[in-house]
């Protein structure tokens, strides 16, 4: 066992545990306060991608434009679900899927049309660039750190936003039952405009830190919107701290899991059997876990109060 | 039988697609004849998908699982007939009674496991599973992995149908988009189905009466699944290529919209979505290539204003048509 590889490959899976933390918090928050499946919560994530990839051209500033890229696609949020989600929140659950699986081909091609078939790359500026000595020699990409960073910060933040001031309060009360909120003259349609724009602002925040290590490209959304989903499920929806628990959990695992099931199928089996087996069954992990859990636990690891 | 509008629209859809091979060689369009096998052989997977999404309310967001499990059976033992010479796996009852063996374990343990939840968790799950199942094929590097295999022969049918001839696997497509609207008829106003249908309205009502509902639905699950993955084995004859994507999520998505286009839980329903749908797609991505720019909202305002589907617009037009037609007023006053 390589244990450097296994710190950084530890840290790879926290790191991407915190990205899927950003887009679960929102997905959860979505589907807990106004009961609505939003598949095209991945088409967000690709809408920051490319806000953050076009700001950072246009401002030549890499900070600036990450600043930028965060309201804009919070106000797309907003006006998508002006426009085409409202409707929705009291349709069943199949009807949602199917709008919503609409408004992701059509963000693909709108983005096909807007910047190109071809994918951008965000540029890191040279002081994210590099690497920084952990410990003991081990190095690991500033960035990726960063992305750390930025993750537990806003999940700290989002914590304070929910549990101490009155808009978390309103959002707690909408969850828990919107009809009485509605009646004691909260705006509740104001208060779900800003909850989704709010999920789409942490989706956006996720794309863009995304884009420096994956490519920006059309259809990115999906594959991570399908595991954001598992993780949501996992955590129990509707609950954020659920989210964070499976977040991290999924991103450890399926990171872990891709760079170490190889090794460890070897030692119960032939190599040859492990080098065919190990890819398949790696990327089946989640899945499984998903799988069992909801066996033991129809309802996830923290389910929602007064479901 | 009335006949009526809708009637009669289905009544010329079923004889139109029963002669679409015939058409298409009269005016020399042999494309017209895939293009329909394509729009047949998704009928069957919508009919399958409508038996529990229609009529039992189960929202299964992995169907393609089944389409992929039929259509590897016949990828891989056309590959080994193909490449090791072992012929009698290219036999195509062979293939058949394998898919249905295999979609039916499949939806034997998915449904086991996901009719255990409810809800949004339901349709994660099922979900889950499709996608488990794609990654299995996209990792088994044998059997081609993300490349997928390409079939240098079509299933044998011990010379019985000759089906490397487009036009006999129309009709084989046909005959079997027939059998699976019989049986999905019969199915559902039997007893079974009628539980079925009443686990979707109210379920603990069903339970209190005394029903194992767990088990009915299960069975309805198996049935479903085992119906599309004998559509697999037609998909992958008529694209003579099988790969991971048939599994892909966006390819039960895509199913869910053919049942709700034509009209859930009516028996014609997914066959009028499916044509519908491969229609739009072929229409559309003639005249422009961002047609899903156009294909999205669409689908979208379909939710929203037509609840129905195309089904229901036909019913609305029956009731438009009894109002308005002389005799029945005569009858009213």
């Amino acid at each position: 066992m390589n244990w450097t590889l296994l710190l950084e490959q530890t840290l790879n899976g926290f790191q991407f545990g915190i990205l899927l933390f950003l887009l679960a918090a929102g997905l959860t928050l979505i589907f807990g306060i106004m009961d609505l499946i939003n598949l095209a919560h991945g088409s967000l994530y690709m809408m920051g991608a490319y806000f953050a990839a076009t700001f950072i051209k246009w401002t030549g500033s890499f900070l600036l434009g990450a600043i930028l890229a965060i309201p804009a696609c919070m106000a797309f949020g907003m006006i998508v679900e002006m426009i085409a989600l409202r409707t929705l929140y009291t349709r069943n659950h199949l009807d949602q899927v199917l709008a919503t699986f609409g408004l992701i081909l059509f963000f693909n091609e709108f983005v096909r049309l807007i910047w190109g078939p071809i994918g951008l790359d965000i540029p890191l500026p040279e002081v994210l660039n590099g690497s920084v000595e952990l410990f003991l020699g081990i190095r690991y990409p500033a960035f990726r750190l960063v992305i750390i960073a930025v993750g537990i910060l806003v999940a700290f933040l989002l914590y304070l936003l929910v549990s101490r001031t009155k808009l978390g309060m309103l959002i707690r009360a909408g969850a828990s039952n919107r009809k009485m909120v509605g009646a004691l003259g909260v705006n509740i349609n104001l208060l779900y405009t800003f909850v989704f724009g709010l999920g789409a602002a942490l989706a956006g925040l996720a794309g863009l830190m995304a884009g420096p290590i994956m490519t920006v490209e059309i259809g990115m959304g999906e594959g991570i919107l399908i595991i954001t989903l598992v993780v949501i499920v996992i955590g129990g929806v509707g609950s954020i701290k659920g989210a964070f628990v499976a977040a991290l959990l999924v991103g450890l695992i399926d990171t872990v899991g891709r760079s170490f099931l190889p090794d460890i199928l070897g030692i119960f089996f032939s190599n040859d059997v492990a080098d065919t087996a190990a890819p398949a069954i790696s990327s089946m992990l989640i899945y499984l876990l998903m799988a069992l859990i909801l066996a033991f636990k129809p309802q996830g690891l923290f389910p929602p109060r007064g479901a | 039988m009335k006949w009526s509008p809708r009637i009669i629209f289905i009544v010329i859809l079923m004889l139109g697609l029963g002669v679409v091979p015939l058409l298409a060689d009269y005016f020399g369009e042999p494309f017209y004849t895939v293009m329909f096998s394509r729009m047949l052989i998704l009928s069957i997977g919508a009919v399958s998908l409508n038996l529990i999404l229609g009529f039992g309310g189960m929202v299964s967001f992995g169907h393609a699982v089944y389409l992929g499990i039929g259509s590897y059976m016949v990828g891989i033992g056309t590959m080994h007939a193909v490449e090791d010479g072992i012929e009698w796996m290219a036999n195509g009852f062979l293939q058949i009674a394998l898919a249905i063996v295999f979609s039916a374990l499949a939806g034997l343990v998915i449904g086991a496991i996901s009719l255990r939840t409810r809800g949004v968790y339901f349709i994660m799950i099922t979900l889950a599973f499709s996608q488990m199942l794609y990654y299995v094929a996209v990792g088994n590097e044998k059997y081609g992995g993300d490349d997928g295999l390409s079939l240098y022969m079509r299933s044998d049918f011990n010379g019985l149908i000759d089906i490397s001839n487009d036009n006999s696997l129309y009709y084989l497509n046909f005959v079997c988009l027939l059998l699976s609207l019989y049986l999905s008829h019969r199915l559902i106003n039997s007893r079974f189905g009628m539980l079925i249908r009443g686990a979707k309205s109210n379920e603990q009502r069903m339970r209190a009466i005394g029903f194992p509902v767990f088990r009915y639905q299960l069975v309805a699950f198996v049935i479903a699944g085992t119906i599309c993955g004998i559509a697999g084995v037609l998909s992958a004859n008529q694209t003579e290529f099988v790969n991971p994507s048939v599994m892909h999520w966006t390819h039960s998505g895509e199913l869910i919209i053919m049942t709700v286009l034509g009209g859930l839980g009516t028996l014609f329903g997914p066959v009028i979505g499916a044509v519908a749908f491969l229609f739009l797609e072929e229409f559309l991505s003639g005249i422009t290539e961002y047609w899903q720019l156009f294909f999205g909202p669409m689908l979208v305002l379909v939710v929203i204003f037509a609840r129905g589907g195309i089904d229901g617009m036909l019913v609305g037009l029956d009731q438009w048509w009894s109002r308005n037609s002389p005799v029945k007023n005569e009858e009213v006053d």
